[in-house]
């Protein structure tokens, strides 16, 4: 990070504006801390936050003996993901697929309805970065104490808080890192094993590499991130119009600011343009400037200027959450009401209920059984010496339940079927059973031989039933059964 | 190159000059960690050039001071399934075909090492998944000439068929129209009644001659209801599938003039366990006895 002097900022801003600079050194930003409702609540959601991800892995759910018994576990080796009492299989990734869907239009619509509170309040970098600042603030001081000691000689007292800062960063990145890694792996298993040395291979390595981007994200990175890598600043704008909240300066209220106190008669506005907004700020602009790309929305503006403007004997709120139309009568002297509804807001919350209707009634209804039928690419059929055509198949029948299950096979659609199973020698018959593995999927080679009555350019539509004998649940494939072309 | 930079009111700033539907950019400098970024990534390329293989000169190239090579990575990744393999074909070779059966991952492993023989070796002739062509016999079908047991096929496709091999399987068909020892217009009656043998006879033809013909010359090998007979490799006529096509002129033109196929000792080109895992898979195609 680099650290530049006052008269250094000005020399470079001027040779910007001369066009002499292509590259620009970076203004490291000291926010100033702050007291109020909003970082009250800022604060509550860190804790929830950060308490849930380290706490989830560590959450027991018994399953049986067979199964793991951590409630929220993505067992990529074994390619099953447990949430509490839901198993997926990776067959069942659509989920996924909604989740994410669920996830952005949410993030429309509360970013159309109160602007970037996800980036301000949520977004993991704003949460490590918090958490960062604050560790940074009660070894290094505040604002004025770490600026005075950056610009000042090396001296004893700045190095061992340098270097107690990054040690502390480095151990919550590490918590971080494996923390990660026990979404993945049973929790007090691997943290037994990382001690022991026993861990695999990538269990270190991740645990190494998110130990690292955290500390390089959170500690070194911060308001950089936000402003040169993520995408979700650039196109936010779309989600926004005039009728979102968002931290707002009233300028209304506070043009034209002057500094000092105020005196009946006086021509200023509110604003005693004492840069309180300015230095609690994280990302280290202006909210005055109106909104802006760098601007993460998390409001800590406001309580910094609460308590200037509750000193200055002001009306407190002079930077709040409000929309533009309404600041804009305001200045009108009128006052608009909030639309929660508008065209925007009703197209965001549709598409997220049809979303979540979609996904839970799939949830609901989710079968633990799966079937899929390829039919042989060659031969594609073979005429047999008594004169029937057979074609060859192979099932794959998913048994999602923790039981051992035998399934029904018959085939509709071609009378007088007969089906062989030449794996296990069963068959031949009209209707086959055959046994699954609790949580596999059993593969059957199954052949079809009969008189396709219904040919018609060398196929025809046979569907293949599968039921379940215990509890009754049928599924049906619908595949093709393959005979001689001109010959129906 | 941009021809409108204009001052941007707001911010003092210079625009690129573009605009796109009424878009203008602001030309702001990039940040200085950024170009560090690039620059590191640089340096990172020249330490790759010199550790990995990365300059090409005239017939070879720099190896790099690893000594990396990715075919030295294939040849230890071919090495290492080979050394897995050993175990399981050894197996296979070693118990019998019964006792492969009885081991779900051992039958999984010839099968699959029996699948890709096939495909490599058998394929050309019998058709994928064994589904024959005319003078091929179909292996999926069930209908076999010299047996469709395990035994039977492993002894067929060790020794083969006619082909010199002392213990192949060897039949020879008369060349009963060539050597004249039928007229072609007994072959002709004797074929119309092979057609009944399988339902497809000339409607109001009259069949006794060639049946009495049949008798005389081709039960002896082909049975007398057609049935075949596996101990001389005699296909079966009573059946909807044929070894030569299914129509009059096919079987008039075998009749006349015998094809006779010759199917190679495999033993010569595959081992022991190879044979076994290939006859497994044979026999799953569907016409296994």
């Amino acid at each position: 990070m680099s650290r530049i002097s006052k008269a250094d900022r000005q020399l470079q801003l001027q040779q910007e504006e001369r066009g002499e600079h292509l590259y620009a050194n970076r203004v490291r930003v000291y926010p100033k801390s702050v007291h109020g409702p909003v970082r009250r609540f800022k604060w509550a959601v860190l804790i929830f936050c950060l308490s849930l991800y380290y706490v989830l892995p560590w959450l027991r759910w018994h399953r049986g003996v067979t199964e793991p018994d951590q409630a929220v576990l993505l067992d990529v080796f074994h390619e099953r993901f447990y949430f509490f009492n839901l198993k997926l299989w990776p067959q069942d990734i659509y989920y996924l697929t909604g989740l994410l869907i669920m996830a952005a239009v949410g993030l429309f619509l509360v970013s159309s309805l109160a602007g970037r509170v996800w980036c301000g309040y949520t977004c993991p970098q704003t949460v490590w970065t918090d958490l960062f600042m604050w560790v940074e603030r009660l070894i290094e001081g505040d604002r004025n104490e770490r600026m005075k000691r950056d610009a000042g000689p090396f001296s004893l007292d700045a190095a061992w808080r340098k270097l107690a800062k990054h040690a502390i960063w480095l151990g919550i990145a590490f918590w971080t890192g494996g923390a990660w890694i026990m979404y993945y792996v049973d929790a007090p298993t691997v943290t037994v094993e990382f001690w022991h040395g026993t861990a695999s291979i990538e269990v270190y390595v991740f645990t190494g590499l998110f130990t690292a981007t955290t500390y390089l994200l959170a500690g070194w990175a911060r308001e950089q991130v936000c402003t040169y890598m993520c995408p979700w600043p650039r196109f936010q704008a779309a989600m926004l119009d005039e009728q979102s909240l968002t931290v707002t300066y009233q300028g209304w209220r506070g043009e034209p600011r002057l500094r000092g106190r105020r005196h009946d008669g006086d021509s200023g506005g509110d604003c005693i343009d004492c840069g309180a907004c300015v230095t609690a700020c994280p990302t280290g602009i202006d909210i005055r400037d109106g909104i802006q790309l760098e601007c993460i929305n998390c409001g800590l503006c406001i309580d910094a200027c609460n308590h200037v403007m509750e000193v200055a004997h002001r009306p407190k709120w002079l930077i709040t959450w409000d929309t533009l139309a309404d600041q804009a009568a305001k200045a009108r002297g009128e006052h608009t009401k909030f639309r929660f509804f508008r065209v925007r807001t009703i197209i965001y919350l549709s598409a997220l209920v049809l979303a979540v209707v979609v996904m839970g009634v799939a949830l609901a209804t989710r079968s633990e059984l799966g079937l899929s039928v390829l039919h042989d690419r060659a031969p594609l059929f073979v005429r047999l010496a008594d004169g029937d055509l057979r074609n060859g198949y192979t099932l794959k029948i998913a048994n999602k339940s923790d039981k051992q299950t035998l399934f029904e096979l018959n085939v509709d659609g071609m009378p007088g079927a007969v089906l062989t199973e030449t794996d296990e020698g069963l068959g031949p018959a009209v209707r086959l059973g055959l046994p699954v593995n609790a949580d596999t999927v059993g593969t059957f080679r199954i052949m079809v031989a009969g008189q396709p009555a219904k040919l018609k350019g060398g196929s025809q539509a046979v569907d293949f039933v599968l039921s379940n004998t215990t509890t009754g649940e049928r599924t049906v494939y619908h595949s093709v059964f393959m005979g001689p072309a001109g010959n129906e | 190159m941009p021809t409108k930079i204009e001052k941007d009111a707001h911010t003092g700033r210079d625009t690129t000059g573009h605009e796109w539907d009424g878009l203008k950019e602001l030309n702001n400098p990039l940040p200085k960690w950024w170009l560090y970024i690039l620059l590191a990534t640089i340096v990172w390329a020249v330490g790759y050039c010199v550790l990995y293989p990365s300059v090409p000169y005239g017939t070879g190239y720099y190896h790099g001071l690893l000594g990396y090579s990715q075919r030295k990575t294939v040849d230890a990744d071919v090495a290492a399934v080979a050394a897995q393999r050993a175990g399981s074909m050894d197996k296979i070779r070693q118990i019998s075909f019964a006792d492969i059966r009885k081991d779900p991952q051992l039958l999984a492993v010839a099968e699959t090492a029996g699948r890709i023989t096939f495909a490599n070796n058998c394929q050309p002739c019998h058709g994928a998944g064994g589904g024959g062509r005319p003078g091929y016999p179909a292996l999926a079908a069930g209908d076999w000439m010299w047996g469709g047991t395990l035994e039977a096929i492993q002894q067929t496709v060790t020794h083969g068929i006619r082909s010199g091999d002392p213990d192949a399987r060897n039949s020879a068909m008369p060349r009963f129209g060539v050597d004249n020892m039928l007229k072609p217009e007994e072959i002709q009656s004797v074929a119309d009644y092979v057609m009944t043998l399988f339902g497809k006879p000339e409607p109001g033809k009259d069949v006794t001659a060639g049946r009495k013909l049949f008798t005389d010359n081709c039960a002896v090998c082909h049975g007398d209801a057609g049935q075949g007979n596996r101990e001389v490799g005699a296909p079966r006529l009573a059946a909807h599938i044929h070894l030569h096509a299914n129509t009059r002129d096919d079987v008039v033109a075998q009749v006349t003039n015998p094809h006779m196929g010759v199917m190679p000792n495999w033993d010569q080109r595959l081992d022991p366990a190879t044979i076994k895992a290939v006859t497994l898979y044979v026999h799953s195609l569907g016409g296994g006895e």
